[in-house]
């Protein structure tokens, strides 16, 4: 019984009751995925599985045999950055740097879902094949995420800035 | 000097009156702050520019460790137990399940817990950082719902949290007063901040009221409100031999320190508390249960232990702001001149802390009254220690305050911006002292612009854009500079030229880290990354409370005292073969890596060169910050324009802002791109505070209902639309570097600002936080 | 967390004999369960995984969709035929809970999510019926501006929280059950109860009986549906009311109208009685607000949820409204 973190095979935990983020951030010590309430209310636990962002405190481990986790921790290494990583530097998107890991990882897998076609609650013609990619659509999709400090603006300005000049869906809308 | 060795007790509000008085008067070199900081002269270093975090490559790769994230050998999982009743005895507790539980170390009560001192509450001492003075886990008494009646260690969490749900325990309850209206009726006392009461009389103001011409009286309420900073509390302690060292998520660590060191009974030195990073803190991450129990624990069970808490935890253990009644009336002349003002009400605390939500403290200084009546009130309630959050007493003083000002220029006819002008007192109209630097009108006329005032309708209801009715509001919020005793710093150059600077201060996201790194090498001449801040552990100098806002002033006048030890020490070390010799202190400068004389800036010599010289490896010092006595001099405060524009649902009620502007005077602004987002941060909490943000505390039992995130409502993404921000940006010529603190201010004035708009956009004036649609229907 | 066992069903028999004692429960995405688990709401002694199984949505032969009962929330709101034919479905689902979690919940789960009550979520330090039957409700005189104005007893006041059930109950929506005594289906709208004097069921459900799948039926006029949620915040948030409607005009008269009421009752109210007030009516704004004060005329009020009535009255007509203008 294996699953994949940041592409190295790792074994389940025994305890069932052990949930994926407390599986990488006290078994693995990959603490870059942070606790916020371990309720399924804040986002800070956000990770990818198999490309798609999910919260890790309210998933149980054994649940995601086989299946490969991206973490923060898996993205980019200070030297090395993720361009969204850079992006959050430059645009001053966290203060705390608590909600951090999870903003960024939420918005890779939102990236995905834009350009898959995801269609979100501001999204005016559900019929549309394409998203135009305002600052609506970017709020309304990283609503999971909450943010205390108040970094919502730089948030939104570096992934704005990582993301839209590369979805067909900005162009689209052009 | 005599008014040296009091200003201690004067700060503390100990002795008031001819003492206050002999500060007030003295002249103002005498004061510190009455020589301009040389940095505000510097134009051309690293203050000033939008330098990105230091800190950011660390922050924005999850690789920056928090309290939780320090693993240690053979260590345990805490997990509480809280009590369900308000008041009462625990008669019986039954532990033999949970301590039969499968990995189940320990079950620690009332009982078996190590006997401790009760901890000292802040404020009641310098170093105090107790949330309340109650004793932990030390009798069979429960003063509050949410008290932790035991602690359960384990070698995993699950098994920890598990074992909690089968502590059997049984309550004796007892009758709890937790009814603000049943507590007022039963009577309140005039509340006291910082030591000194809140109540105040110049002159006979219900009469002014009663004969102004033109008047407006309204009261206003307040909700309980929870700092919710998105990283649990968090432990992680262990007993290294008669050492206590306790990984923390602190904005006081020095306090900390000294406080669990008296609880304990042992020495200050022995307990090290270190925090590197907090994940946010607005007053929530200081001392509560949670660090002590850890520790007790790790002695109980010889082993270090890890306590996180639940966000239920949070809630039940952690303190938060207490709700307000205020009443606001003014009475003004036909011009708007104001001839009466009073601010009263009533707030909630407990019998064990401090901390009475100071609601009047900005109205002191806000308007040019001819008389005033302002007054707290104050009961105490059987509930969890109500705390400081975010600008205690501005946030929620502002909002009434402030509505107040908006009913009057509507009473008026007057637009509100300029009855405020007409209201601008030009010395402190409560203390009488001057302003230090006072620049709200400018602040005013630059916001009105850039946001487009000029656009407003006058008129209430006049702006429909579909289903939304559309209007603009304004508000002025004020925070005061305050720079606490205590501060201290120690500067150490190597011979290689690179500086460390050690101070216990903070960075819980307010980017210190990086605000002083740039003041720090402007200070001694030298680029950013030959200097490192280190701050964040309890074994460093200074005692620096990472609250109130002035964290910068409290570093930045140690740092200052540090740098003028050092250049005393340099100037020793260099010797009769240096440049510099002959010179008084007084006379260098720090430039270009090295010393040299202020006026003759060739006269220099490299800090490489004089320890070279000296074949020293490094130089090491270390000094004290003035007493801050330049607040009982001057009357310092930081001041804000706010703009809002607000869309109200003409369905549904729902309220949305959808544009927002700060315009701030705060003195100088050390990094523009930090500094915008302490001021955008301060504005959201402030549009979660006007438009959500609500405890929820059954009167019935006491007892928080809705300690989670999805219950409590913070502003989410799109709540917060792009809110601009502009400062004037003039150097307070009495603080270090120009600067007055800019972490609280946002929330200031925020939310009247938001009903100021509501109001402008349907007619409809709400007085009683938070506005949810239910109050626009 | 109480211990418990897992195991991943490989198929629907497979689910349903290991579910053979009465106190496991099955998994979906685990999004309310695990939750509940964390809170000691809920303790089973035994979860069966049943996400991996239905996680298909299949286009019938009559113009309806079956949809697995393990089909992932976005999957469904992302599908091009519940976008296009079932519009009002697509909009719900997006209007709840956040991406992450959509990404994670079930079909099935997102039915059975219970109520979010503070007093039911509260097994600490608070009393009430649904997780205790006959230990009484502090919901009742405390806090319950979220909760129930329609069909509440006097033992719970609780609301059902999902957005997704109320589209699809006005869609006609039917849910498909396999237990150990077989299948059988029934309406959406009949699934959940009504609290009464046992608010501690929540459903028609039997132990052990497993959800395996909705069906849509072909209802060409669902095209011109919509769902309108309104919340305390603008997203991230349970709804206080919202309202899911379909609307059939026909040369100046509705033909035919579905309306479904959330955040008002212990299930996803279908209002019946507006429906009735409005068929083969013209659709104007006077007979959508009757409409709607014909459905409310029962409506009971707690001391923090009066405004409810008026919210949902108004956003009824409003929707109607909407539709009405985009028939027009
Ligand atoms: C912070 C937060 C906010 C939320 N906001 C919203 C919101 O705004 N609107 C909204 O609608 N929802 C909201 N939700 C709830 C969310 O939609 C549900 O948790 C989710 O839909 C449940 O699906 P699941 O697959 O994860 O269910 P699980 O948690 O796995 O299961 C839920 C229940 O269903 C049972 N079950 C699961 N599958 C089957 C089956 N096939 N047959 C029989 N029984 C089954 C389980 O035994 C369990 O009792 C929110 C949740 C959170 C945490
Ligand atoms: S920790 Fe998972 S959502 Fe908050
Ligand atoms: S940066 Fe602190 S919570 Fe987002």
């Amino acid at each position: 019984m294996t699953i994949t973190v940041n592409g190295a095979a790792v074994s389940l935990p025994n305890d069932p009751r052990v949930s994926l983020l407390d599986l990488l951030r006290e078994d693995l010590h990959l603490p870059g995925t942070k606790k916020g309430c371990n309720q399924g209310a804040c986002g800070a636990c956000t990770v990818l599985v198999d490309g798609e962002r999910i919260l890790s405190c309210l998933a149980l481990a054994v649940q995601f045999e086989g299946r490969s986790v991206t973490t923060i921790e898996g993205l980019g290494m200070p030297g090395a950055l993720h361009p969204l990583q850079a992006a959050f530097v430059e645009h001053d998107g966290f203060q705390c740097g608590y909600c951090t890991p999870g903003q960024i990882c939420s918005a890779i897998g939102m990236a995905e879902e834009i350009r898959r076609g995801v269609p979100s609650h501001v999204t005016s013609d559900l019929s549309s094949e394409t998203i135009a990619l305002s600052r609506d659509e970017l709020r309304e999709r990283m609503s999971g995420n909450l943010c205390r400090c108040g970094a919502h603006n730089g948030i939104i300005d570096a992934i704005a800035e990582t993301f839209a000049p590369k979805t067909a869906l900005a162009e689209a809308a052009e | 000097m005599s008014i040296l060795k009091d200003a201690k007790d004067l700060l503390q509000g100990a002795v008031q009156g001819a003492m206050g008085k002999a500060v007030a008067i003295a002249p103002d070199s005498w004061m510190p702050g009455g020589e301009p900081d040389p940095l505000i002269a510097m134009r051309h270093g690293h203050v000033g520019r939008p330098h990105s975090r230091i800190d950011g490559p660390l922050k924005v790769s999850g690789s920056a460790p928090f309290a939780a994230e320090f693993p240690m050998e053979g260590m345990a999982y805490a997990s509480l137990v809280f009590s369900p009743i308000a008041k009462g005895r625990i008669l019986e507790i039954d532990t033999t399940s949970a301590e039969a539980a499968p990995g189940v170390l320990a079950v620690m009560t009332y009982v078996n817990a190590p006997r401790i001192s009760p901890p000292p509450v802040f404020l009641s001492g310098a170093k105090a950082a107790g949330g309340d003075d109650l004793p932990v886990m030390q009798e069979d008494v429960v003063r509050w719902n949410g008290e932790p009646v035991a602690v359960v260690l384990a070698e995993t969490q699950e098994q920890a949290d598990h074992a909690r749900s089968l502590v059997h325990i049984v309550y004796e309850a007892r009758r709890a007063l937790i009814d603000f209206a049943e507590a007022k009726a039963a009577g309140s006392r005039t509340a006291v901040f910082m030591g000194e009461p809140l109540h105040l009389e110049i002159g006979d103001a219900d009469k002014a009221l009663a004969d102004a011409p033109v008047r407006i009286d309204s009261s206003y309420s307040t909700p309980r409100h929870n700092h919710n900073a998105i990283e649990l509390h968090a432990v992680t302690a262990a007993w290294e031999g008669d050492t206590l060292r306790i990984h923390d998520a602190s904005q006081l660590v020095a306090h900390t320190a000294w406080s669990i060191a008296q609880m304990f009974g042992i020495d200050e030195k022995q307990v090290v508390i270190t925090s590197p990073f907090v994940g946010g803190g607005f007053g929530g991450k200081c001392l509560w249960q949670h660090q002590v129990l850890a520790s007790m624990a790790a002695k109980l069970a010889g082993r270090p232990v890890r306590l996180v808490l639940s966000r239920e935890g949070v809630y039940r253990i952690v303190g938060g702001r207490s709700p307000t009644e205020q009443r606001v009336a003014l009475g003004a002349d036909r011009e708007g001149r104001l001839k009466a003002l009073v601010h009263s009400g009533t707030t909630a605390k407990t019998a064990s802390n401090m901390m009475a939500e100071p609601f009047i403290v900005a109205t002191k200084s806000a308007y040019a009254s001819e008389t005033f009546k302002l007054d707290v009130r104050a009961v105490e309630l059987d509930m969890l220690a109500n705390t400081f959050m975010r600008a205690p007493g501005e946030a929620v003083g502002t909002f009434a305050l402030e509505s107040a000002m908006d009913e009057l220029a509507e009473a008026l006819g007057i637009d509100p911006i300029e009855l405020r002008m007409r209201n601008e007192p030009e010395k402190d109209p409560t203390s009488g002292l001057p302003f230090s630097s006072r620049n709200v009108t400018e602040a005013w006329r630059a916001g009105a612009q850039r946001f487009g005032w000029d656009r407003r309708d006058l008129v209430p209801r006049m702006v429909r854009d579909g289903e939304w009715l559309v209007g603009m509001g304004c508000a002025t919020g004020t925070y005061p500079y305050y720079r606490m005793p205590g501060g201290a710093a120690r500067i150490t150059i190597t011979s290689g030229g690179h500086a460390t600077v050690d101070i216990a201060a903070h960075e819980m996201g307010m980017g210190t880290a990086t605000a002083q790194t740039q003041v720090a090498a402007d200070r001694l001449g030298l680029a950013m990354d030959e200097v490192t801040f280190r701050y964040g552990d309890s074994t460093l100098p200074g005692v620096v409370l990472a609250g109130g806002s002035q964290q910068t002033a409290s570093i930045g006048a140690a740092v200052s005292a540090a740098h003028g030890a050092l250049v005393k020490e340099l100037l020793k070390i260099a010797g009769n073969d240096s440049p510099l010799a002959g010179l008084k202190p007084d006379e260098v400068a720090s430039r270009d890596g090295g010393l040299c004389k202020r006026d003759e800036p060739e006269r220099h010599e490299t800090y490489v060169s004089i320890l070279g010289r000296a074949r020293q490896a490094s130089v090491s010092v270390e000094a004290e910050a003035p007493m801050p006595l330049e607040t009982q001099h001057w009357s310092m405060h930081s001041h804000a324009a706010m703009f809002c524009e607000v869309r109200v649902n003409t369905v549904t009620g729902e309220p949305r802002v959808s544009r927002f502007l700060g315009s701030f005077d705060c003195g100088r602004i050390l990094n523009p791109k930090t500094a915008t987002s302490q001021f955008r941060g301060g504005i959201i909490m402030g549009l979660g505070l006007a438009l959500m943000e609500e405890t929820q505390f059954d009167e019935r039992k006491g007892r928080v209902m809705n300690p989670s995130l999805s219950e409590y409502h913070v502003p989410v993404h799109m709540d917060v639309p792009e809110i601009d921000v502009i400062w004037t940006d003039i150097p307070d010529p009495h603080t270090p570097m120009g600067a007055r603190g800019i972490g609280e201010i946002g929330i200031t004035g925020t939310a009247a600002a938001v009903a100021n708009a509501i109001y402008n956009a349907t007619g409809r004036r709400v007085r009683d936080l938070p506005i949810t649609l239910d109050k626009l229907l | 967390m109480t211990p418990f066992r897992y195991s991943r069903a490989t198929d629907v028999a497979d689910a349903i004999r290991q579910s053979g004692d009465c106190n496991t429960r099955y998994l979906g995405g685990g999004t309310n369960l695990v939750d509940l688990m964390r809170e000691t709401v809920e303790r089973p002694e035994a979860l069966v995984d049943v996400s991996g199984l239905s996680r298909d949505i299949e286009e019938l032969p009559d113009g309806g969709l079956l949809i697995g009962a393990g089909v992932r929330n976005t999957a469904l709101a992302e599908h091009r035929s519940v976008r296009t034919r079932y519009p009002a479905l697509s909009r719900a689902i997006l209007a709840g809970a956040s991406a992450q979690i959509r990404n994670m919940a079930t079909v099935g789960g997102n039915l059975l999510q219970r109520t979010r009550c503070a007093y039911f979520y509260d097994d600490d330090g608070s009393r009430c019926n649904k997780r205790l039957p006959g230990q009484g409700c502090d919901a009742l005189e405390g806090f319950n501006r979220n909760h129930a104005i329609l069909g509440a007893s006097p033992s719970c006041v609780a609301v059902h929280p999902s957005d997704m059930a109320v589209a699809l109950a006005a869609l006609d929506g039917v849910v498909h059950l396999h237990g150990a005594r077989g299948e059988r289906s029934f309406p959406v709208a009949d699934l959940h109860r009504l609290p009464g004097d046992r608010p501690d069921v929540d459903t028609l459900l039997e132990p052990g009986e497993l959800i395996t799948a909705i069906e849509l039926p072909p209802l060409p006029f669902a095209a011109r549906s919509t769902y309108r949620k309104v919340r305390d915040r603008s997203s991230y948030a349970f709804a206080l009311v919202s309202v899911a409607a379909l609307l059939d005009v026909e040369d100046g008269r509705i033909r035919d109208v579905r309306i479904a009421l959330g955040g008002v009752a212990h299930k996803p109210w279908r209002a019946f009685k507006a429906e009735e007030v409005l068929r083969g009516g013209p659709p104007r704004a006077a007979a959508f607000t009757a409409a709607a004060d014909a459905e409310l005329a029962d409506a009971k009020p707690l001391a923090g949820n009066g405004f409810k009535i008026e919210l949902a009255r108004r956003t009824i007509a409003a929707v109607l409204g909407e539709l009405a203008g985009e028939t027009a």
